[in-house]
C-alpha cells in the first residue's frame, strides 16, 4: 500500500519534472543568445545577476503552467463551442460569435492601445491632425475601434471561408493586393504603424482559442479538412487591420 | 513584496485581457447554446493554469529579459561601440553593423522559440496533421523565418531604404510561392506569420528598432523605428512554404529514384 502511494508520487514528480524541462528548453536559446553577446562580444558583466535568475524562473513556471493549462481548458473549450454551434446549424449566431470573438479580444488589447497612442502621437507631430489632447485621444480610440472591427470582421470571414470551403490562397491574395494598394495611397507616416498593427492584434490567449475554433469548426463539417481549412484564422486577422488602419489614414486626413 | 504588488498588477491585466472572452462564452453557452459546458472542471483549472501560467511568464520576462534586451539593443547599436569611440560619424556605413545583424537574427530566432503562441498552434498542427507535422520541426522553421526577417528589417533601418519595397517584394514571393506550395500548407503557413509576434518577441524587437533608429545618423525614431515587426510575420509565411517545397520536391525525387530501380 504504502510502495504504491510512494511510486505514484514518483510518477507525478516525473511527469511534472518532463513539463518542466520542456519549457526550460523554450527559453534555453534566449539564455544562449544573452550569454554569448555579453561574455564575447560586449565583455561587461551582467547588472543584476539575481534578478535576472529569478526572472528567468518565473518565466520556466509560467510557461509550464500555460502549456498544461492550454492542453486543458484553452483548446477544449474553444472546440466544444465550435462543435455546439456548428451543431446548431444557425448561420447568424456562429458568424455573430466569430465576429464578437475577435471584436472583444481586441479592442482591449494593451499592445494596440500602444501603437494606437503613438500612432497618434506622429499624426500630431506630423501636423496631419490638431495636436491637441483631446483630438489625438480621439484619433487613437478610432483607429482602435477600426482594428478591433476589422479583426471581428476578419474571423468572421474566416469563418465564412471555413463554412463554404473557400480556397484560402484567393483570399489571402486579394488581400496582400489590397495592401499594395492603398500602400500606395496612403500617408507615408501611417504605412509603418499600420504594418505593425497586424502583427500587435493577436494576443496570446486569442491565437489558441481562434485556432482551436477553425479547427473544430473544420472537423465537425463533412468534406473539411481541418488542415487545409481549420487554420487561416489568424492570418485573416493580421492581415485586414493593415488595409483597415491604412483606411481610417486616408479617410481621416 | 514589490515583486508581488508587480506580480499582482500583471496577474489583473491578464484577468482583463481574459474577461471579454469569458463573458462571451458563458452568454453564449447561457442564452444561445443553452446547455451545460462538458468537463465544466477541468476547463476552469486550465483556464486559471493559463491566466496565472501567463502573468508568471510576462513578470518575469519584465524583469529580467526586457531589461537586458533593452540594455543590449542600445550598447550594440552604440556609436562608439560600432565605429570604435570618439569617432565623428555623419553618414551611417551599413557594413559596420555587423554585429547587429547578428544579434537581430539570433534575438529573433531565440525568442520566436519561447513564444507561447507558436507554441500552441503547433502544437494544434501536430495534432491535426497525425504528427506529420512535427512541432519542433514548424518552430524551428518559423523562428529562422524571424530571424532572416528581424536582420533583414534592422539593414533597412540603418541604410534608411523605404519599408513599403521590402513589404511588396515579400508579398510578391509569398503570392508566387502559393502558387507552387503543396495545399495543405498553405494556411498554416499564412497564420505562422501571424503568430510570432506578441508576447516576448514584440517588445524586444521593438526596443531593438527604436534604439536603432536613434543612434544610426540621419534616422528618424518616427518614421523608421517601426516596420521591425512587419518583418517578422512576413518572413515566417516564406520560411514555412519554402521548407515544405523542399520537403515535397526531395520526396518526389525519391519516389522518382525508387521508380527507376525498380524499372531496372
Amino acid at each position: 500500500m504504502a510502495s504504491s502511494i510512494s511510486t505514484g508520487n514518483n510518477m507525478i514528480i516525473k511527469l511534472i519534472l518532463t513539463k518542466i524541462k520542456r519549457a526550460a528548453t523554450d527559453l534555453l536559446p534566449i539564455v544562449l543568445v544573452i550569454a554569448f553577446f555579453q561574455t564575447l562580444v560586449l565583455r561587461q558583466p551582467l547588472p543584476q545577476m539575481g534578478e535576472v535568475l529569478f526572472g528567468a524562473l518565473l518565466v520556466v513556471t509560467g510557461l509550464t503552467l500555460f502549456v498544461e493549462g492550454l492542453e486543458m481548458g484553452l483548446f477544449p473549450i474553444g472546440e466544444s463551442m465550435a462543435h455546439a454551434l456548428a451543431r446548431k446549424g444557425s448561420l447568424f449566431w456562429l458568424l455573430f460569435f466569430a465576429f464578437a470573438l475577435g471584436f472583444s479580444t481586441t479592442v482591449a488589447e494593451p499592445a494596440l492601445i500602444a501603437v494606437a497612442w503613438e500612432a497618434a502621437e506622429i499624426a500630431g507631430q506630423g501636423g496631419l491632425i490638431d495636436p491637441g489632447q483631446e483630438s489625438l485621444s480621439q484619433y487613437a480610440f478610432g483607429l482602435r475601434m477600426s482594428v478591433a472591427f476589422s479583426v471581428g470582421l476578419a474571423i468572421l470571414i474566416g469563418v465564412l471561408r471555413i463554412l463554404r470551403g473557400w480556397p484560402i490562397h484567393y483570399l489571402i491574395i486579394s488581400g496582400y493586393v489590397l495592401v499594395m494598394l492603398m500602400t500606395m495611397i496612403a500617408p507615408k507616416e501611417i504605412i509603418g504603424i499600420a504594418y505593425d498593427a497586424g502583427g500587435v492584434t493577436t494576443s496570446t490567449i486569442t491565437v489558441p482559442l481562434v485556432a482551436a475554433l477553425g479547427v473544430g469548426l473544420a472537423s465537425s463539417i463533412r468534406g473539411r479538412s481541418p488542415l487545409v481549412d481549420g487554420f487561416g484564422l489568424i492570418a485573416f486577422a493580421s492581415l485586414l487591420p493593415m488595409a483597415f488602419v491604412m483606411g481610417y489614414g486616408l479617410i481621416i486626413f | 513584496m514589490e515583486f508581488i504588488y508587480d506580480f499582482s498588477k500583471i496577474l489583473l491585466a491578464t484577468c482583463k485581457d481574459v474577461l471579454p472572452i469569458i463573458i462571451l462564452i458563458v452568454s453564449f453557452q447561457l442564452l444561445v447554446l443553452r446547455q451545460s459546458i462538458p468537463h465544466l472542471r477541468r476547463l476552469i483549472v486550465g483556464g486559471v493554469y493559463v491566466v496565472i501560467g501567463l502573468a508568471l511568464f510576462l513578470a518575469g520576462l519584465e524583469k529580467a529579459l526586457f531589461p537586458l534586451g533593452n540594455i543590449m539593443a542600445t550598447q550594440l547599436s552604440d556609436p562608439a561601440f560600432i565605429y570604435g569611440p570618439g569617432e565623428v560619424v555623419t553618414q551611417a556605413d551599413w557594413k559596420a553593423y555587423g554585429w547587429v545583424y547578428l544579434f537581430a537574427a539570433m534575438i529573433g530566432f531565440a525568442t520566436t522559440i519561447a513564444e507561447p503562441s507558436l507554441i500552441a498552434v503547433a502544437f494544434k498542427a501536430n495534432e491535426v496533421s497525425a504528427g506529420t507535422i512535427k512541432q519542433w520541426g514548424l518552430r524551428i522553421t518559423v523562428a529562422v523565418g524571424v530571424a532572416f526577417g528581424i536582420s533583414l528589417g534592422t539593414f533597412r533601418i540603418i541604410t534608411g531604404t523605404p519599408l513599403y519595397m521590402y513589404i511588396l517584394a515579400g508579398y510578391m514571393i509569398v503570392i508566387v510561392q502559393t502558387l507552387f506550395a503543396p495545399k495543405n500548407i498553405i494556411a498554416l503557413a499564412y497564420d505562422s506569420g501571424g503568430v510570432t509576434t506578441s508576447t516576448v518577441t514584440v517588445p524586444l524587437v521593438a526596443a531593438l528598432g527604436l534604439g536603432l533608429s536613434a543612434t544610426v545618423p540621419g534616422r528618424n525614431p518616427a518614421l523608421d523605428g517601426f516596420g521591425l515587426i512587419a518583418f517578422a510575420s512576413l518572413f515566417p509565411i516564406i520560411a514555412v512554404m519554402g521548407y515544405a517545397q523542399l520537403m515535397q520536391w526531395s520526396t518526389q525525387r525519391k519516389i522518382k529514384n525508387m521508380e527507376k530501380k525498380n524499372a531496372i
